[in-house]
C-alpha cells in the first residue's frame, strides 16, 4: 500500500502565539512493500510526519494519499477508521498504552474495535503473542505484572493483531537491551519478508537503517533535506555530521581510514561489507608485493 | 484544548512581568472584590480604565484576552438572559407569566456583562504574565502566617508546584495515549453517552498507571538528592518587593478609595 505526500505542511496551534510549523511542504512517496527509514534530529518533525500516515493529523495544506483515500485539511473524521486498520502505528514507548486487565484482552482490543468477534480476536491474540516471542501462558496475566521488555512486546502484538498492511514504528527499540533490540528488529524484518508489509521506521540507530532499510528520508526543521537509498544518503559523511546525524559505525570507521589514505570504491555500510573490503585490500596488497 | 488560554504563561519583558507575584496575586484579588461594590457607570468606567492600563503595561497582545473571553461567552450570555427575563423594578416593558423585562433588569444584565468581562480580563492578565511556579511561590509566601496555627504551608506549596509542573506533562501524555488508542481503532467522539464513557477507560487507566510510576520515580529521585522534608531548607527563588510593586499597589488603592467614595458618598 503506497502512501504519497503532496506538498504537505502542518502547523500546530495556528494563529496563536504558540504557533509552530512542524512540517514544511513535504513531498515524498512511500512505495508498497518498501522499508523506509526516517531519520533526523530531535524536533525535526518525524513524529508529526508519522501521524499523517494514518490521518491522526490532517495536513494544514497539501494532500496525503493513503492508497486511494485522499486526506486534506477538509477530510472529515468520520470515515478514517478503515485507514487506521490498514496502517498500524507502534508509538514510542508503546507499553504506555496497555490498559486491559489481561494481556489477551489488550491484544484483542484493536481487532475488536475493527469488528472482529471476541472469539476471532482471542485466537488472533494467541497467534500474535507467539509471533512476538512470548509464552502463551502470559495471556491470562495482567499486563502490569510483566517486565518492561515483555510489556513492549505485548503492545507490539496489539498493533500487529490489527493485521495492518503498513507498519509504522516510532523508535521501537528505544530503551531495550542489545539482545532485545536485535530480536525486535529481526521480528519486523521477518514479518516484512513473509507477509510483504510496508514498514516505516523512525530510529536513531544508523546500523538498523543500514541493515534493513531500502529507502531513507532525512528530515530537518520540518523539511525533507535528503532522500534515497541508504548508500546514497550515507555516502556524504561530512554532510550528515553537519546535520548532527550519525553514520553506521562501519561507515565511520571506513571514513577514518579514508582520511588516513586508504581507498574504498564505495563506503561500506555494514560490518560484513567493511570486513570484505578490508580483506580485498589485503589480498591486493599481497599480490602487488609478490 | 488548543484554544484554551487559561493557565497559559506568555513570557515578555514588561512592567507587569517583572512585578512581585505576591503583589499581582493580591491586587487581582482586590480588583475582583472591589468590582462587586460597583453600582454605577462611573465606577465601571474607572475600573475598565485601570484594567486596560494594566493590560497595556503587560505588553501582551489584546487579541489574546479577547480569545480568553470567547469560550466563556455562553455563560455570560446565559446569566444576562436570566437577569433580563426575571428582573424586577423600574419601567416595565413586557410581561408574560413569571417572565418580565424591565429597565432595571436590562441595566443589571449590562452590569453583569461588564463585571464578568473585567474579572476575566484581570485573571487572564494574572495567569498570562505570571509563570505557575511564581504563583505557587506567591501563595506559599502569602500563606506563611498560617504556620502559627500548624497549617502545613510548605507541604501545600510543594504539592502545588509539583502539580503545576506536571500539568503540561500529563496533557502531553494524555494526547499521546489518545493517539495510540485511536491508531488501535478507538473512535472518540462517536456513539451514545454510555459508549463514550467506556471509551475513556483505555485513556484513564494508562494515565493513572503512569502517574503512579512517575510519583514513585520522582519520590526516589528527590530522596536520592537529599530531600528530607521542609524543615531547614533554603530557597533558590527569592521574592523581592520593588518600586514597581509599590506603584501598582498605590494605583489600585487609589482606585479602591475612589470606588468607595463614588459608591457610598
Amino acid at each position: 500500500m503506497a502512501i504519497t505526500f503532496k506538498s504537505v505542511s502542518y502547523t500546530y496551534q495556528p494563529n496563536t502565539p504558540f504557533e509552530f510549523h512542524a512540517l514544511n511542504e513535504i513531498s515524498t512517496k512511500i512505495e508498497d512493500g518498501s522499508f523506509t527509514a526516517l531519520i533526523g534530529h530531535t524536533g525535526s518533525g518525524k513524529s508529526t510526519f508519522l501521524q499523517h500516515l494514518n490521518a491522526l493529523l490532517k495536513p494544514t495544506s497539501g494532500t496525503v494519499l493513503i492508497e486511494d483515500a485522499t486526506i486534506t485539511h477538509e477530510t472529515s473524521n468520520k470515515n478514517l477508521k478503515p485507514l487506521r486498520k490498514k496502517v498500524g502505528i507502534v508509538f514510542q514507548f508503546p507499553e504506555k498504552q496497555l490498559f486491559a486487565d489481561t494481556v489477551k484482552k489488550d491484544i484483542a482490543f484493536g481487532p475488536e474495535n475493527f469488528g472482529s468477534t471476541p472469539e476471532e480476536a482471542g485466537k488472533l491474540a494467541k497467534k500474535m503473542i507467539e509471533l512476538v516471542g512470548l509464552p502463551v501462558s502470559l495471556l491470562d496475566r495482567s499486563p502490569f505484572e510483566l517486565s518492561g521488555g515483555q510489556m513492549r512486546r505485548v503492545a507490539i502484538a496489539g498493533v500487529l493483531a490489527m493485521q495492518p498492511n503498513v507498519l509504522v514504528l516510532d523508535e521501537p527499540t528505544a530503551g531495550l537491551d542489545p539482545s532485545g533490540r536485535q530480536e525486535i528488529m529481526h521480528l519486523f524484518t521477518s514479518l516484512q519478508q513473509s507477509q510483504h508489509f510496508t514498514i516505516v521506521l523512525v530510529t536513531h540507530q544508523m546500523e538498523d537503517v543500514a541493515n534493513y532499510a531500502n529507502h531513507v528520508i532525512v528530515m530537518e526543521h520540518g523539511k525533507i533535506v535528503k532522500e534515497g537509498r541508504p548508500r546514497e544518503v550515507f555516502a556524504d559523511v561530512e554532510w550528515l555530521h553537519d546535520k548532527q546525524l550519525d553514520v553506521p559505525a562501519s561507515t565511520e570507521f571506513a571514513f577514518e581510514m579514508v582520511k588516513r589514505g586508504f581507498h574504498f570504491d564505495k563506503l561500506p555500510l555494514t560490518e560484513q561489507e567493511l570486513a570484505d573490503d578490508i580483506a580485498a585490500m589485503f589480498k591486493r596488497r599481497r599480490r602487488s608485493n609478490e | 484544548m488548543n484554544k484554551l488560554l487559561f493557565g497559559r504563561y506568555i513570557p515578555q519583558d514588561s512592567f507587569v512581568h517583572h512585578m512581585d507575584p505576591r503583589a499581582k496575586l493580591v491586587l487581582s484579588f482586590l480588583y475582583v472584590i472591589v468590582i462587586f461594590f460597583a453600582n454605577n457607570w462611573w465606577i465601571y468606567l474607572l475600573m475598565t480604565v485601570v484594567a486596560l492600563l494594566s493590560i497595556w503595561a503587560s505588553k501582551i497582545n489584546f487579541k489574546l484576552f479577547v480569545d480568553g473571553i470567547l469560550p466563556l461567552i455562553w455563560i455570560i450570555a446565559f446569566t444576562m438572559l436570566i437577569q433580563v427575563l426575571f428582573g424586577t423594578g423600574g419601567h416595565l416593558y413586557w410581561q408574560w407569566g413569571i417572565f418580565s423585562v424591565t429597565s432595571l433588569g436590562i441595566l443589571n444584565a449590562a452590569y453583569i456583562f461588564v463585571r464578568f468581562t473585567l474579572i476575566i480580563l484581570i485573571s487572564t492578565l494574572l495567569t498570562l504574565s505570571t509563570s505557575p511556579i511564581q504563583i505557587s511561590d506567591a501563595i506559599e509566601s502569602l500563606l506563611k502566617p498560617l504556620e502559627k496555627v500548624h497549617f502545613p504551608v510548605y507541604e501545600v506549596a510543594l504539592m502545588l508546584s509539583i502539580a503545576l509542573r506536571f500539568v503540561p506533562t500529563l496533557m502531553d501524555e494524555t494526547e499521546s495515549i489518545m493517539n495510540a488508542q485511536r491508531a488501535r481503532g478507538v473512535d472518540f467522539g462517536t456513539g451514545n453517552i454510555v459508549q463514550r464513557i467506556k471509551k475513556i477507560i483505555p485513556i484513564l487507566i494508562p494515565l493513572f498507571v503512569s502517574a503512579f510510576n512517575r510519583a514513585e520515580d520522582l519520590a526516589t529521585a528527590m530522596e536520592a538528592r537529599g530531600y528530607q522534608g521542609g524543615a531547614g531548607r533554603t530557597k533558590y527563588r527569592l521574592l523581592k518587593w520593588g518600586t514597581r510593586d509599590t506603584i501598582a499597589t498605590l494605583i489600585y488603592l487609589l482606585m479602591t478609595v475612589v470606588v468607595f467614595a463614588l459608591r457610598f458618598c
